[in-house]
């Protein structure tokens, strides 16, 4: 077993067992660091514009926006985008509509093993103040305390043309190098675990899925 | 056949609500018998669902089989009244092994005990709740939700009436035309 890790830059993953513990990597995440050359990041980010992949994860009724995206209508494929149907592989996660907090746990897991650079785009409204589940005892009203998103697009339920616009945005953002969501989640990571943690009271998971 | 279960099982409360649906009520103890009979010997062999009505005034919660015969295209339901504090009800998971679902659900959502039934004590939706049950009609949800979630500062909402007495039509008043 490795653990050379100094104790400050190592995870507790209280919510393991101890023999669990032994199985799951307890290193802190790291940010991500730009290539010293402005040319080659902006190259890198030009490259990730154009190749966004996104998780193949319905959260919420937005879900259903998806499947017309990538069908012959509206045909995401002309912007770079592919669904890809595992977290590995994947850069963009659509958070589509209200996530319970039985989701929300899954979210959580889904994102974190995304590899870096990771796009978050929160879809409706139900992400930003709840929406029409403002008062439910089993949906979060504020995605943005528990993961970064870095490009919304509200509605009560958006368009695929919306969702296009949106990733065309997206796109735009990516290029100027704006899309910092991934490092203000590690940045913040603390605030954000104490949040995660507030709202899953069953937390049987590692701190961190690498 | 209503004559039948009035004199055997004690039904009471009969109501044709509409062509094809009858509402009855029994006796709690008597539910497992005559869901058994109707399903047995009736050919109501369909449970399309089981719910639960909670009349927090009168101190009761209403359990409610809707079964359906497919011969005669009928529906019955059945209602049984238990109290509200702690009283469990006799599981029909051996009648349709699909009930079970229902009664892990209704433990979880007004916490109703359904001695017998398999992996009652199991989380549903609710995963780690720690609340009385969300669905009971005490359970304050907005309160809940707004301690827990959050509340984000800009969202505001009208009273549609009100807000149309003074936006839309101001120079009119109240009811009159």
């Amino acid at each position: 077993m490795i653990k050379s890790l100094s104790t400050e830059d190592t995870l507790e993953n209280a919510g393991l067992t101890e023999e669990e513990q032994q199985l799951f990597c307890n290193a802190r995440p790291k940010q991500y660091e730009p290539y010293p050359i402005k040319a080659v990041e902006d190259f890198a980010n030009w490259a990730r514009a154009n190749s966004l992949w996104i998780l193949a994860f319905g959260t919420g009724c937005g879900a259903i926006e998806l499947r017309p995206l990538m069908t012959a209508r509206f045909d995401a494929n002309r912007f770079g985008v592919a669904g890809r149907p595992t977290p590995r592989q994947s850069s963009v996660f659509v958070i589509g509509g209200y996530a319970s907090v039985k989701t929300l746990k899954r979210i959580i897991r889904s994102y974190e093993q995304m590899q870096g650079p990771k796009f978050v785009i929160a879809l409706g409204i139900c992400p930003v103040n709840g929406g029409m589940y403002f008062d439910s005892y089993n949906t979060i009203n504020q995605f943005d305390m528990y993961l970064p998103v870095d490009l919304y697009i509200t509605g009560c339920m958006p368009r695929p043309e919306v969702l296009v616009a949106g990733i065309v945005e997206l796109q735009k953002k990516i290029k100027q190098g704006r899309c910092d969501g991934a490092n203000r989640y590690i940045e913040n990571f603390d605030w954000y675990k104490a949040n995660q943690k507030k709202v899953i009271k069953n937390w049987d998971m590692p701190d961190y899925n690498w | 056949m209503l004559e039948r279960l009035q004199r055997e099982f004690g039904v009471t409360d009969i109501n044709e609500l509409k062509p094809g649906l009858t509402s009855l009520k029994v006796a709690r103890d008597k539910t497992e018998t005559l869901i058994r009979e109707l399903r047995d010997r009736e050919g109501y062999t369909h449970l399309n669902f089981m719910t639960v009505i909670d009349y927090i005034e009168d101190g009761i919660f209403t359990i409610v089989y809707m079964l359906h015969n497919y011969d005669n295209k009928d529906t019955l339901s059945i209602h049984v009244d238990i109290g509200r504090d702690g009283e469990d009800m006799v599981s029909i998971h051996h009648l349709w092994a699909q009930a079970w679902t229902y009664q892990r659900e209704l433990r979880e959502a007004y916490g109703i005990r359904f001695p017998g039934s398999p992996r009652l004590d199991e989380d549903f939706v609710l995963e780690g709740w720690d609340q009385i049950p969300p669905m009971r009609r005490e359970f304050d949800t907005k309160k809940f939700s707004e301690e827990r979630f959050g509340h984000r500062e800009g969202r505001s909402s009208e009273e549609p009436r009100e807000h149309m007495k003074v936006n839309l039509y101001p120079n009119r008043g109240g009811d009159e035309q």
